[in-house]
């Protein structure tokens, strides 16, 4: 089984422009017709890569030179609106996958899907990151090293700080971020709390 | 120094602290619907794992549920598929689900309240953002995602770090027209839609204590579009005589004792923030929004406005969304040409949002313009009851208006109800941005129910003051 640690994460990287991207931009509500997230990744960010081709435009994610990318570069915000997991599970299925996230800041809901799915979303400064970005835009083979304990992304000579909250970095590099395992561990406090509050007993 | 409520309630809920730092948090209400569950319960089924408290899980279904006929099989396999696994997985795990055969069906954020299933002082999850709805009975009810379904399923908790609350007080009279949607879409402009990363908001003032059940609902559910987690509001007199006698509420002795619990878990006089903002509801007009996210609206009175008026880095993204939409700045949405009407949704497809749009329709006999096409869609199947009981459906179609069965319908594509090319839609629903709903290219704007009555029947964007002669 792969180690569940991420603690350093390293790949190509994919630069994504726009602030406040939401989920349903990342992977459009009709695709949430489904039991199952497979097949998914086909789909991210499909009407936006769709009117952008219509405009003679194109999308990152249809640029042939970046289809193996494993970091995503992102701005302010990413990530907002509906709840769906499955817009980190569509970039995590797209290609090779999006491991990492690199952003100004991102909504909370899926910076805690994210974690879940043990995919670290990083937050840097926006000059720091438009560096990044700058450096990566010029080599699609360039590869982006996200190191969670020391707080950098490094690409090529370019580094930058970056921070995580404390309890998803500590999550995500002891490799505990499918919380699920801990959380059963709690069965017994679980039952304490329940039995100390009075609409649990149905106020007996 | 005192406490709020969300501290009060956040430490009665937590079970112990974990290795990371966070806390395992008890969850009181796990609601679940068809769209996000189904690979929650696979990944139990997967890992073997059970449902310890299924009595504390209600499903419905309501994203994918088609508003024209909730006759089965439905007519899209994939939506058919997704029912069957909902009812299939409810059963093997003892879980009450509210199928549309029991009368109950609806948005899920429509019917727990609606059954007494929220209640002030519990933690309440589900699947969805807009679960910040149930905060309006002072509750913290937080948006989850699927594995966290699985983890809610499967221990009845979540792993959570504890937020920052925000205090957003409105003080004054809001001004005849001017509705909670609007308050809600003005905190949104003033604030941010990354405003509330990281806090809770606690909605307080003159304002929100005068407001009903309904209106403190539609507040709440729009605090995820300002970035907050969860919103809410202190218990009261309001929330308790709406809760009072509903199918789940405690009822005799445990009633009493329960407003004692309640009372105990609001926000103390001298309680601690960790910021406050203070609104006048005399500042807030009919808002409406104009571009691809919530905080992009405009009083339905003022210009569009210019690029030139945002911070450096926000004007990319306010020339997208006039591009994307096609208005000018400058230039005013009244006189607007839209395609579409939509009144429903888990922010204003209640029983009171109807009700105020019929009064006006009554009153002024306004017809939707033809080629207008106008959905009325009940939030759940009570409150359709309730409106045919007393005759608001007849009022509706007389109007020129569809009267739909209850669902989440057109607010986000996921079952017929969508829009089609460019269409643009004067919509009561939460979201605007790009393709919500439905037609990748679709244009939504977002507005309270009685001004998407008044464009429906102006056959534009219009003010729902003048439109309906509402005394200023």
């Amino acid at each position: 089984m792969q180690d569940p640690k991420r603690n350093v994460i390293t790949g190509p990287a994919i630069a994504l422009d726009g602030n406040d991207i939401d989920t349903d931009r990342i992977i459009p509500a009709r695709f949430l017709r489904c039991v199952t997230f497979d097949g998914l990744g086909a789909h991210a960010f499909e009407d936006d890569r769709a009117q952008l081709t219509a405009a003679g435009k194109r999308h990152p994610f249809d640029d042939p030179e970046r289809q193996q990318a494993r970091v995503l570069l992102v701005d302010r915000n990413f990530g907002c609106g509906s709840s769906r997991e499955h817009a980190p599970q569509a970039l995590m299925r797209w290609q090779k996958g999006i491991v990492a996230i690199v952003g100004e800041s991102f909504a909370e809901i899926f910076f805690g899907n994210c974690v879940a799915l043990g995919i670290p979303c990083v937050t840097a400064a926006p000059a720091d990151i438009a560096k990044l970005k700058a450096a990566v835009s010029k080599d699609p083979k360039l590869e982006v090293t996200v190191d969670l304990e020391k707080g950098t992304a490094t690409a090529g000579s370019q580094e930058i700080e970056v921070s995580i909250p404390e309890g998803a970095k500590k999550q995500l590099v002891t490799g505990r971020w499918d919380s699920s395992a801990e959380l059963l561990e709690g069965k017994d406090a679980t039952a304490k709390t329940a039995g100390k509050l009075p609409y649990f007993a149905h106020w007996a | 120094m005192g406490d709020n409520l969300y501290n009060k309630v956040f430490d009665k809920h937590a079970v112990r602290k974990l290795d990371s730092g966070q806390y395992q948090l008890l969850m009181g209400l796990h609601l679940i619907h068809e769209v996000t569950s189904p690979q929650a319960f696979a990944m139990l089924r997967e890992r073997g794992l059970g449902v310890p408290f299924p009595e504390r899980t209600f499903a419905t279904c309501d994203h994918i549920i088609p508003t024209h006929s909730q006759l089965r099989p439905f007519r899209d396999d994939l939506a058919e598929q997704m029912l069957v696994e909902l009812e299939k997985n409810c059963a093997d795990y003892g879980i009450r689900y509210l199928s549309p055969k029991t009368g109950e069906q609806g948005i899920v954020h429509v019917i727990g309240p609606e059954l007494g299933l929220t209640q002030p002082g519990m933690t309440i999850c589900c699947g969805d953002s807009h679960t910040s709805t149930h905060g309006a009975f002072g509750a913290i009810a937080l948006g989850i995602g699927t594995t966290q379904v699985r983890d809610v399923l499967a221990t009845q908790t979540l792993a959570m770090e504890k937020l920052k609350v925000r205090r957003i007080e409105v003080n004054g009279q809001l001004r005849p027209g001017v509705y909670a949607k609007d308050v809600v879409l003005y905190v949104i402009h003033k604030l941010g839609v990354q405003g509330g990363v990281g806090y809770a908001y606690e909605f307080a003032g003159e304002v929100f204590d005068r407001f009903s059940m309904e209106e403190r609902m539609t507040v709440c559910n729009m605090s995820i579009e300002g970035g907050a987690r969860c919103g809410y509001v202190n218990p009261d007199a309001t929330t308790y005589a709406y809760l009072r006698d509903r199918e789940y509420a405690p009822k005799g002795k445990a009633w009493e004792r329960a407003i004692a619990y309640w009372d105990s878990m609001r926000s103390d006089p001298d309680a601690r923030y960790d910021d406050v903002v203070k609104l006048r509801g005399e500042d807030i007009e009919p808002m409406v929004t104009w571009g691809i996210t919530p905080a992009q609206s405009t009083p339905v009175t003022a210009q569009l406005p210019a690029a030139s008026q945002f911070a450096q880095d926000d004007r990319a993204l306010i020339e997208e969304a006039y591009q994307y939409m096609g208005f000018t700045q400058g230039a005013k949405l009244a006189g607007q040409k839209i395609d579409v009407a939509f009144i429903g949704s888990c922010t204003n497809g209640r029983f009171s949002d109807f009700e105020e749009v019929v009064r006006y329709l009554k009153q002024s006999g306004k017809k939707v313009q033809p080629g207008v096409r106008a959905l009325v869609v009940p939030g759940s199947q009570k409150v359709r009851e309730r409106l045919i009981k007393a005759g608001y459906d007849k009022v509706f179609t007389d109007a020129g208006f569809e009267f739909r069965e209850a669902g989440c319908s057109m607010c986000l594509a996921m079952n017929p109800d969508k829009l089609v090319g460019r269409e643009l839609c004067a919509s009561s629903s939460n979201r605007n941005f790009k393709g919500r709903q439905g037609s990748p290219t679709g244009r939504t704007l977002l507005m309270s129910p009685v001004m998407v009555a008044a464009a429906a029947v102006s056959g534009s964007v219009a003010d729902a003051r003048d439109v309906f002669s509402i005394q200023n």
